[in-house]
């Protein structure tokens, strides 16, 4: 089947957010082929009995080949039409892992992004697929929307508890999140009273990343470098995605965040002229006066 | 302090910027007395300096941002952060 490319309004809020959801995208006889297999992976994980392990650097075409269940989810429309909007043509598969939380196992991770702290622009992404459903008190995975651009290392930042605005995964079952990597994340303790499944994988981008998604509604999106929320502009505009506020966020957080979102953007579609409320431009215009 | 009567309680907040009275918008509480339960609220308290009102010493709070040249857009850890704390009696 045919890739689902993402919009352009999607990927703006990717941008801005970190991160996109698509509840129920995955049809529940595949959640529960895939289940199967995911127990499968973790009963054997590391031994020699688990057959076909990718390894980091296998392109993300050859993983998980038919007739595996997690194979199918991962190239299935929506999943597979995000993964070649976000990371391009050819991305090559980092690491995964399945993630099993007992019924009401206290244990919760600290705040945490993976890997180590990351300064490029480009970005890798991570998907996270629940083959059940979640309840919104089920201690589904924890994670801080509009934290993704920020320079942190992994638990560096595990002292915060409580910050506005962190979401709780809840959603039905067959429910995909994908994260830029920089997202700020945990896993949560299990209130509930049923083992907790989800799968994870980090894919690498191999080749360009720009525009690589549905671009059809870009131009009519755009209103140029000069949409300026303290002169003209546009809400319903990609500047306008972008300048969506996290509550966490206080001023001088926001705006060095919408200049970042922009530069993010410009990477994204190689317009250099991009711009949200002016910051980018204003100095860029002075630095050839000095 | 007795710590053979008294703990310490400690409260970080996070604040919107570097005022005391800024508005909270993160919070961790750790508690020596064992009585987590206690401060409960989401946020605990509105501002800093509502905290102090309820009973909060202020140990620590994080300088104002000096901006690194070459690096002066870089955002990372939260960067208003005020260490509190309580002294309560055990129970």
């Amino acid at each position: 089947m045919k890739p689902v490319l993402l919009t352009t309004e999607q990927v703006a809020t990717f941008v801005a957010r970190g991160f996109l959801a698509f509840p129920a995208v995955i049809p529940e006889e595949l959640n529960e082929r895939a289940t199967t297999e995911l127990e499968g992976i973790l009963a054997t994980w590391g031994t020699p009995d688990r057959a076909s392990a990718p390894g980091s650097g296998d392109p993300f075409d050859a993983i998980y080949a038919p007739p595996s269940a997690v194979g199918e989810v991962l190239r299935s429309p929506v999943v597979a039409g995000a993964i070649r909007s976000l990371v391009g043509e050819a991305p090559v598969f980092d690491h995964d892992f399945v993630h099993l939380r007992p019924p009401h196992d206290p244990f919760g991770q600290h705040l945490h992004c993976d890997a180590m702290v990351d300064p490029l622009t480009a970005f890798d992404i991570q998907v996270f697929y629940f083959p059940h459903e979640v309840a919104p008190d089920g201690g589904g995975t924890g994670f801080v929307p509009g934290t993704h651009l920020r320079h942190v290392h992994e638990t560096d930042v595990g002292r915060y508890t409580h910050l506005l605005g962190e979401r709780q995964w809840s959603g039905p079952a067959g429910s995909i999140l994908v994260f830029h990597q920089g997202m700020w994340h945990r896993g949560m303790p299990n209130p509930g009273d049923r083992a907790r499944l989800m799968y994870k994988i980090r894919l690498n981008p191999t080749t360009t990343q720009v525009r690589q998604w549905d671009t059809s509604d870009l131009v009519a999106l755009d209103s140029g470098p000069g949409d300026h929320i303290f002169a003209r502009f546009r809400m319903d505009s990609i500047a306008g995605l972008l300048r969506r506020r996290e509550k966490w966020m206080g001023e001088a957080d926001y705006r060095l965040e919408l200049r970042n979102r922009a530069r993010l953007w410009r990477y994204l579609t190689g317009d250099d002229r991009f711009d949200v409320d002016w910051y980018l431009t204003r100095q860029e215009m002075r630095v050839g006066l000095v | 302090m007795n710590s053979e009567t008294h703990r310490q309680q400690v409260l970080f907040l996070w604040l919107e910027d570097s005022h005391l009275d800024g508005r909270v918008v993160g919070w961790s509480f750790h508690d020596g007395a064992g009585r987590e339960a206690e401060l409960e609220g989401a946020p605990p308290y509105a501002t800093g300096a509502e905290a102090l009102r309820a009973g909060w010493r202020l140990l620590q709070v994080s300088p104002v941002p000096m901006r690194i040249p070459g690096a002066e857009f870089v955002t990372g850890p939260l960067a208003h952060e005020a260490v509190l704390e309580r002294i309560v009696p055990l129970r």
